[in-house]
């Protein structure tokens, strides 16, 4: 049995211990924000926050995480209550095949729990590691740059295992 | 009165000492000149300046984060305090836009500014000393035909004695012997090329040979490997750790291209130097190659060259779902490093994609061969960052999914099972050192696959 903390439950699963995160999400938990993009830690779109740092989870075999706290897309917010960056990102209208978005969102939201005040250039760093073939960067930035302003007049409540 | 006598005698010597030592470490000023014509040079020498100046790795110290190229002002920390590099660009006010070929090449030589005043040995002028007055005139042409950049860096920060420059000529005295190169008779002209520009321009010592406690570079440990900049330059004479034994044609291709498929990538400050290097002409990295190869050479059983420890597997095509199950480790092993290393690393490390694309088997290389396993924890952490706009290797770093132990447990199984090394001490204070915000290395991008020029004020970021 492994047991992983996400989105602050803990689940006990009967799987192999080498199993990458990615897969526990989306085959056991049924969180599919995370995306399979690549496998290789090249694209990005498998990002989530592990202990509120950004890692890619295609790459994290699930028994590195003991004592962890994993947040994903769906830890930030639903449809129905988005949280702060979702809610600039459909404001923006920032996806447009969308497959990339999570990956965005969740090292987007590592950079703003650790500093609402990014700069332009902090967010464009930031989000280097990350993989988008539509070609939506622009609108990704004012995104994010929406996302940034609104925590800093909202006071934001940061998801659980954010390193503040 | 013996005693007075003395004391006057004592006085007298020491004045005159001191006096001696003035007219030793004076320098004259030489005069400002108007700015030469940025056009006024002939081309080809320009040209052969540029590819002399990335030989000299001038732009990735001359350089600023985010600064203009050549504008100077990047720190750097050093036991004595922290010095910011200069303006080398030809702006008159800031930059050395007044200096005169013949000032340029006292800076070289010596060491002293156009000014008069004795350089601080972050400059590596004892190495530049070697310079031929040829090339330190192409260095010069090509240095005033670029565009001049009004930048003022910071004053250097250093305590007392040091912040005194005439101290810097007490150093000269005991370290600097002033050049130029004098050639080995006994070796061919390729030798000698790589022995000018590997002792000279090119300043590998300054980073693969230790210092002393006065930052001069021991000369009874020349290429020994040294710590710098939270990174180890690995030692690059017969004590080098490479598992299979570099070969001069193995160098020229890893000086070139970042990578060698035996021996692993170049990373760290290492990375800026090749990405210059391929842009210099082939045969000065020919050289290069061959002086440093040669001199990694050591006596071999029966004075063969040994055998590559474990035979290079072959690149398979490149395929993202290649899962292997690692050769290395045991079924049911009940070692923590052994697991982590199965289940993050292997799957690219194992997965037998061509480099630089894959990862490369570790048997090869030289991190966990070597003295130090500071490379391999800074890789661990940050991974190696991608270069804008090219294809280039890449690693992710996993700082956020390995705790410092976790970290450890893979670094000494590493060593123990895949190197068959003996343990590395105080693997963990440099876990958590390497962590650290405060004392994390710099990062520098890969070199990409395209070998263009590198922009120096382009910092890595860690993924």
């Amino acid at each position: 049995m492994v047991g992983i903390r996400v989105n602050g439950k803990l689940h006990d699963l009967d799987i192999d211990p080498e199993t990458p995160l990615l897969y526990v999400l989306r085959d056991d938990l049924r969180l599919n924000g995370a995306k399979y993009g690549c496998g290789l830690g090249q694209c990005g779109a498998c990002t989530v926050l592990i202990d509120g740092r950004a890692a890619f989870s295609c790459l994290v075999p699930v028994m590195l995480l003991e004592g962890k706290e994993v947040t994903t897309l769906e830890g930030l917010g639903s449809a129905d209550h988005p949280g702060l960056l979702q809610q600039a990102f459909i404001d923006e209208q920032a996806a447009q095949c969308g497959y990339c978005i999570p990956g965005m969102i969740m090292r987007a939201q590592a950079l703003l729990q650790d500093r609402p005040d990014a700069t332009d250039d902090d967010i464009r760093r930031q989000l280097q590691p990350n993989l988008c073939r539509c070609g939506t960067h622009m609108r990704i930035m004012r995104a994010v740059k929406r996302a940034a302003a609104a925590m800093q007049t909202v006071s934001a409540t940061p998801v659980r295992g954010a390193r503040l | 009165m013996t005693i007075p006598r003395v004391l006057l005698g004592l006085l007298i010597v020491i004045a005159l000492s001191a006096a001696a030592f003035v007219a030793y470490a004076w320098r004259l000023e030489i005069a400002p000149v108007e700015r030469p014509a940025p056009g006024g040079f002939d081309r080809a020498q320009v040209s052969r300046g540029r590819a002399l100046a990335a030989i000299g790795n001038c732009a990735t110290c001359h350089t600023a984060d985010g600064g203009t190229v050549l504008a100077g002002g990047r720190p750097f920390k050093t036991p004595f305090g922290t010095l910011y590099s200069p303006n080398i660009t030809p702006d008159v006010e800031t930059g050395i836009g007044r200096w005169s070929q013949a000032a340029f090449a006292r800076a070289m030589r010596e060491g002293v500014d156009r000014e008069g005043r004795h350089l601080y040995p972050a400059f590596p002028y004892d190495h530049f000393t070697l310079v031929t007055d040829a090339d330190n005139q192409a260095l010069y042409a090509y240095l005033m035909s670029q565009a001049p950049a009004k930048a003022s860096s910071p004053p250097n920060a250093l305590a007392f004695p040091f912040n005194v420059r005439m101290t810097v000529a007490a150093w000269k005295l005991l370290y600097f012997k002033q050049g130029p190169y004098r050639q080995d008779r006994a070796q061919n002209a390729n030798w000698n090329r790589g022995a000018y520009l590997v002792e000279g321009l090119a300043h590998c010592g300054a980073c693969h040979t230790p210092r002393n406690v006065l930052g001069a570079e021991k000369q009874s440990q020349r290429f020994d490997g040294a710590d710098i900049d939270g990174w180890h330059a690995y030692a690059i004479n017969a004590r080098s750790a490479a598992p299979t034994p570099w070969t001069a044609e193995a160098m020229a291709l890893y000086l070139r291209s970042g990578w060698h498929q035996a021996h692993g990538m170049a990373r760290g400050p290492m990375a800026p130097v090749v990405e210059n290097l391929a842009a210099v002409p082939i045969e000065d990295t020919r050289a290069i190659a061959t002086y440093i190869a040669a001199a990694t050479e050591r006596a071999r059983p029966g004075g063969k060259v040994a055998a590559p420890v474990a035979a290079l597997r072959k690149p398979t095509p490149a395929s993202a779902d290649s899962l292997v199950s690692p050769r290395d480790v045991p079924a049911g092993s009940s070692d923590a490093g052994a697991k982590i290393y199965a289940a993050a690393c292997a799957t690219c490390h194992e997965a037998g994609r061509p480099l630089p694309f894959g990862g490369i088997d570790l048997a090869h290389s030289t991190a966990i061969h070597g003295e130090s396993p500071r490379n391999l924890i800074n890789v661990t952490l940050y991974g190696l960052p991608a270069t804008a706009g090219e294809a280039s290797a890449i690693m992710p770093g996993f700082r956020a999914s390995l705790t410092d132990p976790q970290i450890a447990s893979l670094v000494h199984y590493l060593r123990a099972d895949i190197a068959k090394k003996p343990a590395w001490p105080g693997v963990e204070p440099m876990i958590r050192e390497a962590r650290s915000s405060d004392t994390a290395p710099p990062l520098y991008t890969t070199p990409g696959t395209q070998g263009a020029p590198n922009d120096p004020s382009q910092g890595g970021v860690a993924w």
